[in-house]
């Protein structure tokens, strides 16, 4: 899942959650049943799971575009030289010693 | 970071906060029901009247009770729990209530009723105090909610007397 994939799905299970509280609540007032609007609600969580939970194929569509190797090569990251590390060692182990 | 388990768990957590708040709205509707129960109780017959060996007065009565609880239900209502109390003075104590019969109404159909019975749990005074004695019946309720906030309120029907004399 990319970036905007991620913000889709965040979005879409907030909104279709709250989508489906609405009409699971207007209708078990509407019709009077408590049951009808848990059965509503639960029905819409599971769709909403089956929606943005899997990483389905839509949230794929904006791929990062990574720089070639080619690139890298050209300008190489700078490496710290190991010579300068290893001379200032021993110098600081040998007031321990003593 | 942003993957399968994370998004099941954000979707759970979130779904079950829409659901408390839901079943918050649906406790706080049922105060927008103004219910208007009536209740009617006669006092058919004093079948005895005794005073016990150990001195207390017991009497055995038999009632027609007729009520219409069905305003008390909404769709947030489980069940009704209604029972029906003596309340009168003494003496001793300014309110005493013994209740003679109960019962649970499972649904708004059963709310409309008319029962003829004696008093399903005995009427003993704790003393000699009934003779003569003007008493209230009283029909009480429990309204119990599927979710939120229980409701208590009663009827009070005064103007009920005992006979002067044991028989």
């Amino acid at each position: 899942m990319d970036w905007q994939g991620q913000n889709l799905a965040e979005n879409l299970m907030q909104f279709m959650l709250l989508a489906f509280a609405v009409i699971a609540f207007g209708t078990g007032y509407l019709i009077a049943s408590l049951n009808t609007m848990i059965l509503i609600y639960a029905g819409g969580v599971v769709l909403t799971t089956l929606v943005t939970v899997p990483n389905w194929p839509f949230y794929n569509r904006h791929p990062l575009k990574w720089l070639d190797p080619s690139e890298v090569e050209k300008h190489p990251k700078p490496q710290p030289s190991p010579n300068v590390n290893s001379k200032k060692k021993p110098i600081k182990k040998k007031p321990i010693k003593k | 970071m942003h993957s399968f388990v994370y998004r099941a768990n954000a979707l759970l957590t979130f779904a079950v906060t829409i659901l408390a708040f839901m079943c918050a709205m649906a406790s706080l509707s049922d105060s927008f029901n103004s219910p208007t129960p009536s209740a009617q109780v006669q006092v058919l017959n004093i079948n005895w009247f005794q005073k016990q060996p150990n001195g207390n007065d017991e009497i055995s009565m038999t009632l027609n009770i007729s009520a219409d609880l069905q305003t008390l239900f909404t769709w947030n209502t489980k069940q009704v729990f209604v029972f029906l109390a003596a309340e009168y003075e003494t003496p001793k104590n300014s309110l005493n209530q013994i209740s003679l019969w109960d019962g649970i109404i499972p649904s708004k159909e059963h709310a409309k009723f008319l029962i003829h019975t004696s008093n399903k749990y005995r009427f003993i005074d704790q003393g000699s105090n009934l003779r003569g004695k003007e008493f209230n019946l009283t029909l009480h309720w429990h309204v119990m909610p599927k979710t939120g906030k229980m409701f208590a309120d009663k009827i009070v029907l005064p103007g009920y007397r005992l006979p002067g004399e044991y028989r």
